[in-house]
């Protein structure tokens, strides 16, 4: 098939994600980016999602570690995927940069999961601990999760910062601990309500028996919106 | 043409169309093409006490522009002066002894081919693209993004050779916390140095598009080899060489 022209769509070069397309014409994966302080729970968020939707979609999840492998090791341990669905790739110690500034080699990544794997459906895109102000480029994921705890202060919110107030969903996680660390849950709720808008927010205790449910559901929401999308003619 | 050069001897094939702009466009240290994720050696160096401060900065940058830069510069030189780029790949592979630091040239290459083709398309990098999917040598790629990008062979040998000591230099002060305004003297201290390699990889890629690529210069740091095995097995690190 040649539709296009490399010169009126690089996106398919470079595997960006402006292009629902993969080069051979095939639907390409949703991509979701989960983006988070350290520590707030990405990788078991990732874990738990695999384990949800593993039987009714085809997986694969690239890990952006800031010293090489742990969270891809962390997933493998788990076995949550088969070890050739899930790639580490090396942030030379600036996480954000790889998802946002240079995201050559979370694209290679990704390409490569959808080359060797065949057709996937959905690709999870988890980027190392950072801060507040880390996103993900359009170029690299069509809809961005981001992870915060309710252990990290109940002022997060509050603070707002490019991850809480743009993200396409924001997770409050460890609502187990509220009680623990005096955190103020309705005044989280607000606090995101006022910061979003009318953009979506979970709470989420993944200790809890089917602690990831609102996220999977978002999930499978996108990914139902996705598959409309890219099938339309 | 003597054999001694200097940049006047080189402007007949310095001159492409494009002029100075599109230069600082390619060597753009944010040109996202996986370089940030890059020490270049020196990660392995600071672990092993051999950069610990300012001068041995200085000192390690000095090296590696004269081995691996010059050999980068000649590359890069030679793919922008038309040379084959596949057998410009062969010879960079050659002049590459270390496995690891191979895997990183291609995997840098493939980088910086999708950040190309999207910034300057051009059937030569589509050819190359198709020919080496897993990615050729980052230098050769660089070259033919310049060609591209209407630059010249000088042109290309200077990104390559200030990426050789830009890309330590900055992991170095990720590294040691050290003064970015020193880093950053450090890169303006060897800018004569870098004047001389930069020509004298354009003119061995001149040579080599007219005489064959065994001209290509073949300098080694076998330090750099060494270490960047070693840090290729380290089970924990920062940067990925």
């Amino acid at each position: 098939m040649h539709l296009d022209h490399p010169t009126t769509y690089p996106h398919r070069h470079t595997y960006g994600a402006a292009s629902p397309l993969r080069p051979d014409g095939t639907r390409r994966a949703l991509r979701i980016g989960l983006g988070g302080p350290v520590g707030s729970g990405k990788t078991a968020t990732v874990a738990a999602l695999c384990r949800a939707l593993r039987e009714e979609v085809s997986i694969a999840v690239v890990t952006n570690d800031i010293y090489t492998r742990e969270d891809a090791e962390f997933l493998l341990r788990q076995a949550v995927l088969p070890p050739e669905r899930i790639t580490a790739v090396e942030t030379g110690a600036c996480p954000h940069t790889a998802i946002r500034d240079d995201i050559s080699a979370n694209l290679e990544a990704v390409e490569d999961l959808e080359d060797g794997t065949g057709p996937l459906d959905l690709v999870l895109v988890e980027s190392g601990g950072d801060n507040l102000t880390a996103t993900f480029s359009k170029g690299l994921v069509d809809a961005q999760i981001f992870v915060i705890d309710v252990a990290g202060g109940d002022d997060i919110p509050r603070k707002g910062g490019p991850g809480v107030t743009t993200a396409d969903l924001l997770v409050v996680n460890k609502t187990d601990l509220a009680p623990y660390v005096g955190a103020d849950l309705a005044g989280m709720a607000r606090d995101a309500k006022a910061q979003r808008g009318d953009l979506p927010v979970a709470f989420t205790s993944l200790a809890a028996e089917d602690g990831v449910a609102p996220v999977r559901d978002w999930v499978r929401e996108r990914l139902a919106a996705w598959t409309a999308t890219a099938t339309a003619p | 043409m003597t054999a001694t050069t200097d940049v006047a001897d080189v402007a007949d094939v310095a001159v492409g169309a494009a002029g100075r702009a599109a230069l600082l466009v390619l060597a753009d240290g944010r040109f996202p093409a996986g370089g940030h994720a890059h020490s270049g050696g020196a990660e392995a160096a600071v672990k092993a006490g051999r950069v610990t401060d300012v001068p041995s900065l200085e000192a390690f940058c000095r090296g590696r522009l004269h081995t691996a830069g010059l050999a980068a510069a000649a590359l890069a030189a030679a793919a922008a002066a038309g040379a084959d780029p596949l057998e410009l790949d062969e010879a960079a592979d050659a002049r590459t002894p270390s496995l690891a630091l191979r895997a990183a040239a291609r995997r840098l290459g493939r980088q910086m081919m999708r950040a190309a083709r999207a910034t300057w398309p051009s059937p030569a990098l589509d050819t190359l693209a198709s020919a080496r999917p897993r990615g050729a040598h980052q230098p050769v790629v660089l070259g033919l993004a310049a060609r591209a990008a209407g630059l010249g062979p000088l042109d290309a040998a200077y990104a390559a050779a200030y990426e050789a000591v830009s890309g330590p230099a900055t992991a170095v002060v990720r590294l040691l916390s050290l003064d970015p305004f020193h880093a950053t003297a450090v890169l303006a201290r060897l800018a004569p140095e870098l004047d001389v390699v930069a020509v004298a990889g354009a003119e061995a890629g001149r040579r080599a598009s007219d005489e064959g690529l065994d001209v290509l210069p073949a300098p080694s740091a076998p330090l750099l080899d060494i270490t960047a095995e070693q840090h290729a097995a380290w089970p924990v690190r920062l940067f990925a060489t």
